[in-house]
């Protein structure tokens, strides 16, 4: 029986009958359509579906949607601001962090909350961050760089 | 038989100058798209009355399928169609001279995880409950779960692939390259030594998923997060049983694929099939599951070497044999047997070599091309010998691998033909950064320091069909606007094909990469791409 949820994703807020037994990550998808976050393995090994919830990296996936209730949910949709795209979007292009690109939105949520909280992350700090998203094309390397590059232009923005 | 020069040396390669776009540090075409999350990949398609389809899998790695009963799932509430191995009559298979295989399970499943029927229903819950209504009547048949057993049994009950023309064997190549017995005889050093590669599998973070949309007068588009559209476009033509013009794929963002959607799948043939039948579009999204069970990833071997070498060190002689463990199917698996012995002839001169490879069909999900396709298993098992040859010899690894450097524009002991080689500036790169010289066998226990050499081959330009089309083609467009609209076939999974086109159309004719878009993989609209 599906039951009446307000979320608020985004900084917006939507109000839809939901299943209990549906996912954050199927809401978002399937309700939403806000389907840049993504399902690789469905069991929370993988990182594709990594979302903010009050700020934390959290597995859509495995995160019921009626759990976060009342909580602000950012996914990789929200991290530009506006038109322009947050410096570890833009740096991720720049650097060629993406390849595929199926891993990139739940990489670039926790290198977004990795770098917010501590734009001076060092790199085995930024490699803790991303320790639960997988990348099957990259070897990582430049998804590392990129943080790297992001985390110094937020320092130049002063903060 | 010696490595003979070929070619005039050319000049050395000089830094790209006058270019305007290639040679600098450009955007992907499709980068800002990816970093926004609205890249569209399979499974972010919607369309209208769209049902969604799941397929029952066998629970079995070998029985005979009696009956299936699928009524009972029929009658269950959002169940709207149904097809079986039945509706699917004409095998298909990537390579045209080993067509084994089904789009579902016809008669009999030979894995487990094998596709044995398909449900479309309003939604993909509704089709997983009514999947455990279908009733199907299995008779088991003796497994055949290793090398071993596909080679000790040749009778028809152990029989994994009915096309099979001799047992369990799936292909078999020998190929025999200079008097090797001969040259083993007389060096001063042999080591015999055998191998065992397990096998693993691609795990792309995107699960397959395809779309089948019913368009007017009996089309049928397909939207597949497939890396072969072309290939595609010509089974499911052949396995629908419907004229080729009457398909058309499309290959929305493939979030990976890395060999492991090189070729068609059930989940294809069924879209395809049921959207045809109700009308309707549907989807198919593999679990993860799932796309273990569709595999077609690197085979497990058993590789045994013998191997001669002089007393300072020179091979003289190379001498294989190899089991693959292909699985319940062909899939690219007669290319996977040639490559194991082939692609072993460099960066180290062979003087004498023999491959003798043969893969077995076994009751397990089909093996096919991953990453360095067929070349991964034996250079693993060689190094190690060139490791232990070091050993022997009382030579540093590098030193030895020094040593017998092939050497650049000349070809190997069986033809391959190797232009410029940078193997000695590479080695001498690993040495120094590696700190080799001061940390090898000087670390303390548990740990280690190892090197390797490898080469792949590039450039075959060979289609998996024979026929006299371009390996691959592009179309330009350029209208009023100044907008130049490149049409391609090729495939980008990740590597940048798309963006590599828009780069080189905008060097050429001299206009910014903003004007340029990319219409690539669509077999309406783009011309046939065979592939690399």
């Amino acid at each position: 029986m599906k039951e009446l949820l307000t979320l608020t994703v985004n900084r917006e807020t939507h109000t839809r009958a939901i299943d209990p037994a549906s996912t954050l990550l199927e809401c978002l998808r399937y309700e939403l359509g806000l389907t840049g976050s993504k399902q690789g393995c469905d069991k929370g090994d993988c990182g594709a579906c990594t979302v903010l919830v009050d700020g934390e990296p959290t597995l859509a996936c495995i995160t019921l949607a009626h759990a976060v209730a009342g909580q602000a949910v950012i996914t990789v949709e929200g991290l530009a601001r506006g038109a322009e795209l947050h410096p570890v979007q833009d740096c991720f292009d720049l650097y060629g962090a993406a390849q595929c690109g199926f891993c990139t939105p739940g990489m670039l949520v926790s290198a977004y909350a990795c770098l917010e909280k501590n734009p001076a992350a060092t790199v085995p700090e930024i490699q803790q961050a991303l320790s639960g998203n997988l990348c099957r094309c990259t070897g990582y390397t430049k998804i590392f760089e990129a943080c790297v590059k992001a985390g110094q232009r937020l320092q130049e923005e002063g903060r | 038989m010696n490595s003979t020069p070929v070619d005039a040396p050319p000049k050395p390669p000089q830094p790209a100058t006058g270019f305007s776009v290639i040679g600098k540090r450009n955007r992907k075409v499709e980068g800002r798209r990816k970093v926004t999350g609205q890249a569209i990949y399979a499974d972010d398609l919607v369309f209208p009355r769209m049902l969604h389809a799941k397929i029952l899998r066998s629970p079995h790695p070998h029985a005979k399928i009696k009956a299936i009963d699928l009524a009972p799932a029929l009658a269950h509430p959002g169940v709207i169609a149904a097809c079986t191995g039945k509706d699917f009559p004409v095998p298909f298979g990537i390579i045209p001279w080993t067509q084994d295989e089904y789009a579902l399970a016809l008669n009999k499943v030979a894995y487990v995880g094998d596709a044995v029927a398909c449900l479309a229903a309003v939604d993909e819950r509704t089709a997983a409950e009514a999947l455990a209504l279908v009733r199907v009547d299995y008779e088991l048949l003796p497994n055949v779960l290793t090398i071993d057993d596909a080679l000790a049994h040749d009778d028809d009950a152990h029989k994994v692939n009915p096309f099979a023309k001799h047992g369990n064997i799936s292909k078999q190549v020998t190929l025999t390259f200079g008097d090797v017995d001969g040259a083993l005889a007389a060096s001063d050093i042999e080591l015999e030594q055998e191998f065992f590669y397990a096998g693993s599998t691609h795990v792309p973070i995107e699960p397959h998923c395809a779309i089948g949309v019913p368009e007017l007068n009996g089309v049928i588009t397909v939207y597949s997060s497939t890396q072969v559209p072309h290939y595609l476009h010509r089974d499911l033509a052949k396995v629908l049983r419907i004229p080729a013009d009457r398909v058309r794929v499309i290959q929305p963002t493939v979030g990976g694929g890395f060999g492991g959607k090189s070729e068609p799948f059930s989940l294809e043939f069924c879209v395809a099939f049921l959207a045809l039948k109700t009308g309707r579009p549907v989807k198919i999204l593999y679990t993860r599951e799932e796309v273990f069970y569709a595999h077609r990833g690197r085979h497990p071997m058993r590789l045994h070497y013998r191997a001669g070498m002089t007393k300072d060190g020179m091979l003289t002689g190379v001498k294989s044999k190899i089991y693959l463990d292909g699985g319940a199917a062909s899939s690219f698996g007669l290319v996977t047997t040639y490559y194991s012995g082939q692609l072993l002839t460099a960066p180290y001169r062979f003087p004498t070599y023999e491959f003798d490879s043969t893969r077995v069909f076994t009751n397990k999900p089909v093996c096919g091309p991953k990453r360095g396709h067929g070349s991964v298993q034996p250079r693993f098992a060689f190094e190690c010998m060139m490791d232990m040859l070091a050993e022997k010899v009382g030579m540093d690894p590098i030193e030895m691998r020094r040593k017998n450097f092939i050497g650049d524009h000349v070809r190997t002991v069986n033809e391959l033909r190797v232009t410029s080689n940078g193997f000695l500036e590479c080695l001498d790169k690993v040495e120094g950064a590696s700190g080799w010289k001061e940390r090898f066998r000087k670390l303390p226990f548990g740990r280690g320091l190892g090197v390797a050499g490898s080469m792949y081959i590039s450039g075959t330009n060979y289609p998996i069909y024979p026929n006299d089309m371009p390996q691959s083609a592009v179309q330009l467009r350029a209208d009023r606007s100044g907008r130049v609209t490149i049409f391609c076939g090729a495939s980008d999974i990740g590597q940048g094909s798309d963006s590599m086109l828009a780069y080189v159309v905008a060097e050429e004719l001299g206009v910014t990469l903003e004007s340029i878009r990319v219409v690539a993989a669509d077999t309406d609209l783009t011309p046939v791409d065979m592939g690399a």
